[in-house]
């Protein structure tokens, strides 16, 4: 009787074992299939053209998406703009000043943004800035991406700062150093990399969004490198031509998917390798 | 405690512009570059108003996304009141609008899409945590990293070209011949639909939950462990005894965050449902939800009120999201928080 209580309670001690190694092998599983099938319909089509050409009419061959890329780049900038000085700002105010109710009120609405579903922001950019100036543009794409970094960018920054040791700042003040200046040569010196991290962090996570920009860039499929007008995204040309019924559309929009997932992934295990070796200076 | 110092303390040691002049100016002269001449006292206030400008901009985002929201369905909000959320007609010729079908498919998706994704993202949380062999635990969490870094729109695109055909010619036959007398898989199989925008979203949000999950399980103190080991426990008696038990609240908060994820999730489920305004009892049917009709008619709303009801939809969102995230982080908080005061 005992013996077979026994052995039931190491079976089911197995069959747990088993059902866990069984739910890492299913997620691994989309995550390789993506991958792989990715770069068999990509690869073939990532020539020359792809990324010096705009993209063809329907029914010519060839053409790329150099305009998209580019887009994604100017649209990606604007939003850096915004969004790196506001999130390193809050983060700085977390960490260095906001120990009281203000402080907690910014950290609880930071993780309320980074809640917000991105084709929300999409049309509240609509409406503040599309509407207004009656065309969409760069701009409005780089403001929706911009303020959606800036949680992630803050929080990162809050957390880094939080970890340099406060001897530091306090032989800095001994040393008769404004607060100010302590704070931009002590401490966000000693926390960079690991603020460079959450930047990264922040970038890739927008660089592939597509609902914010589908009312506020809009996509173009002409060179445009006025910022105040529609312009191309890389992902909004993604979604735009895989929806065509056009295999050459088709074949360019997974051409763009591996460039982007490339990006993504470099993007990430950057932050990896720089994570582990110490986001702190000196630490390693 | 890595708290920075209270600011009242440092003022008494930085010699402020009278004192500079009564004690030790030789000294101060010295190191002028460093004290910044005397203007450290002003300098402090500009750098700590910048930055306070910097946190607080994070509130007015937020304020002004709900009130750009609000001013913009406000003809659709006096138009219909309540009635947009309970009735199903979604007619943009005549003029009527009612929510109830993308609320409806939004509400199913999700749920589904946990249904998967919850024991999936519990499971692989295990695994990192307690059973993967130590070489493997950082391959294996960057790999689970990354299916968190994939866009929405690739997902989308794979989910078109590979899920919906194997959805068509493999799983959907499949579940009708064994599962058709349910009613949930009966009916034309086009491949889009409910089912696979549920599926995609189960993969999307897994990694939320496991990332959660494993928070909440290392925050469970160690002699929940010990004691359970102790007392004779299998590795997962003392798991389910020691860890999951006490991380359970955690466990919640991780789902319900990934719903506040899925719920808001546009590209990918847009592409993969069908975007039929329809409510359908069959999975294999088409769906729509409200992250995808915004997607796909927002180009299209030619007249106020059509538009106007499409942002009502999106400050639905927005409003639901928010709820769903403050729970998902108070449920998240009550078991960490012990995890915090303990390292004190």
């Amino acid at each position: 009787m005992k013996n077979q209580s026994h052995m039931r309670r190491y079976l089911v001690d197995h069959l747990a074992t088993g059902l866990s190694w069984l739910a890492a092998v299913l997620v691994l599983v989309p995550l390789l299939a993506i991958f792989s099938y990715l770069v068999y319909r990509g690869i073939g089509s990532l020539d020359w053209a792809f990324f010096t050409q705009i993209p063809k009419p329907v029914g010519e061959h060839g053409g790329g998406m150099a305009n998209a890329i580019i887009g994604s780049a100017v649209i990606l900038g604007i939003g850096s703009l915004i969004g790196v000085p506001l999130g390193i700002g809050s983060g700085v105010y977390l960490a260095e000043y906001g120990r009281g109710r203000l402080g907690d009120a910014v950290r609880f609405t930071a993780d309320v943004l980074n809640g917000i579903p991105s084709i929300v922001m999409g049309i509240a950019v609509y409406a503040l800035i599309v509407i207004r100036q009656k065309h969409f543009s760069a701009f409005a794409g780089g403001f929706a991406l911009g303020i959606m970094m800036v949680p992630t960018i803050a929080r990162a920054t809050e957390e880094m700062l939080l970890m340099v040791p406060s001897a530091l700042r306090e032989a800095a003040l001994g040393l008769g150093i404004p607060k100010w200046r302590t704070t931009i040569s002590i401490a966000l010196r000693t926390a960079s990399a690991g603020i460079i991290t959450g930047i990264m962090l922040a970038f890739a996570r927008v660089a592939g969004e597509t609902a914010p920009l589908l009312f506020t860039a809009f996509g173009n499929s002409f060179w445009n490198m006025n910022p105040n007008q529609p312009t191309a995204a890389l992902p909004l040309q993604i979604y735009t031509y895989a929806n065509s019924p056009y295999d050459e559309w088709h074949r360019i929009a997974w051409a763009g998917a591996l460039v982007l997932v490339i990006l993504i992934v470099a993007a990430v295990t950057a932050v990896r390798v720089v994570a582990s070796r110490g986001v702190l200076k000196g630490s390693h | 405690m890595s708290s920075p110092i209270q600011p009242v303390r440092i003022k008494s040691f930085v010699p402020d512009a009278e004192n500079q002049s009564s004690s030790g100016p030789e000294l101060v002269e010295k190191h002028s570059s460093l004290i910044g001449s005397g203007t450290g006292h002003w300098a402090d206030r500009i750098f700590g108003g910048a930055m306070l400008l910097a946190a607080l901009s994070v509130l007015a985002i937020v304020l002004l996304i709900l009130t750009q929201l609000y001013w913009q369905s406000e003809l659709s909000i006096h138009q219909f009141g309540w009635k947009f959320f309970t009735t199903s007609n979604w007619d943009p010729v005549a003029g009527d609008f009612g929510a109830l079908p993308f609320i409806y498919g939004t509400l199913v998706s999700s749920f589904l899409a946990l249904l998967m994704a919850a024991p999936l993202g519990i499971g692989v949380a295990i695994f990192m945590n307690e059973m993967c062999p130590r070489p493997l635990r950082t391959p294996f969490s960057y790999l689970v990293e990354l299916l968190a870094a994939i866009p929405s729109v690739i997902y989308g695109l794979w989910g078109m070209f590979v899920l919906v055909p194997i959805m068509r010619n493999y799983v959907q036959p499949f579940l009708a011949a064994h599962f058709g007398w349910t009613g949930f898989f009966s009916g034309p199989m086009y491949g889009i639909g409910m089912l696979p925008a549920s599926v995609i979203l189960a993969i999307m949000v897994v990694p939320f939950i496991s990332s959660i999950t494993r928070e909440v399980m290392l925050a469970v103190p160690q002699p929940q462990r010990e004691a359970a080991l102790a007392l004779g426990a299998t590795r997962w008696e003392m798991l389910r005894i020691g860890v999951l038990r006490n991380a359970r609240i955690g466990i919640m908060g991780g789902i319900v965050l990934a719903l506040g994820r899925a719920l808001g999730e546009t590209m990918a489920v847009t592409m993969l449902i069908g975007n039929r305004p329809e409510i359908a009892k069959s999975l294999f049917a088409p769906g729509y939800t409200m992250a995808s009709v915004i997607a796909n008619e927002f180009s299209e709303a030619t007249d106020n009120l059509y538009l106007s009801a499409l942002v009502e939809i999106g400050l639905a969102l927005f409003l639901v999201t928010i709820v769903v995230n403050i729970l998902a982080q108070g449920l998240i908080w009550s078991i960490t928080r012990g995890n915090t005061v303990r390292a004190n």
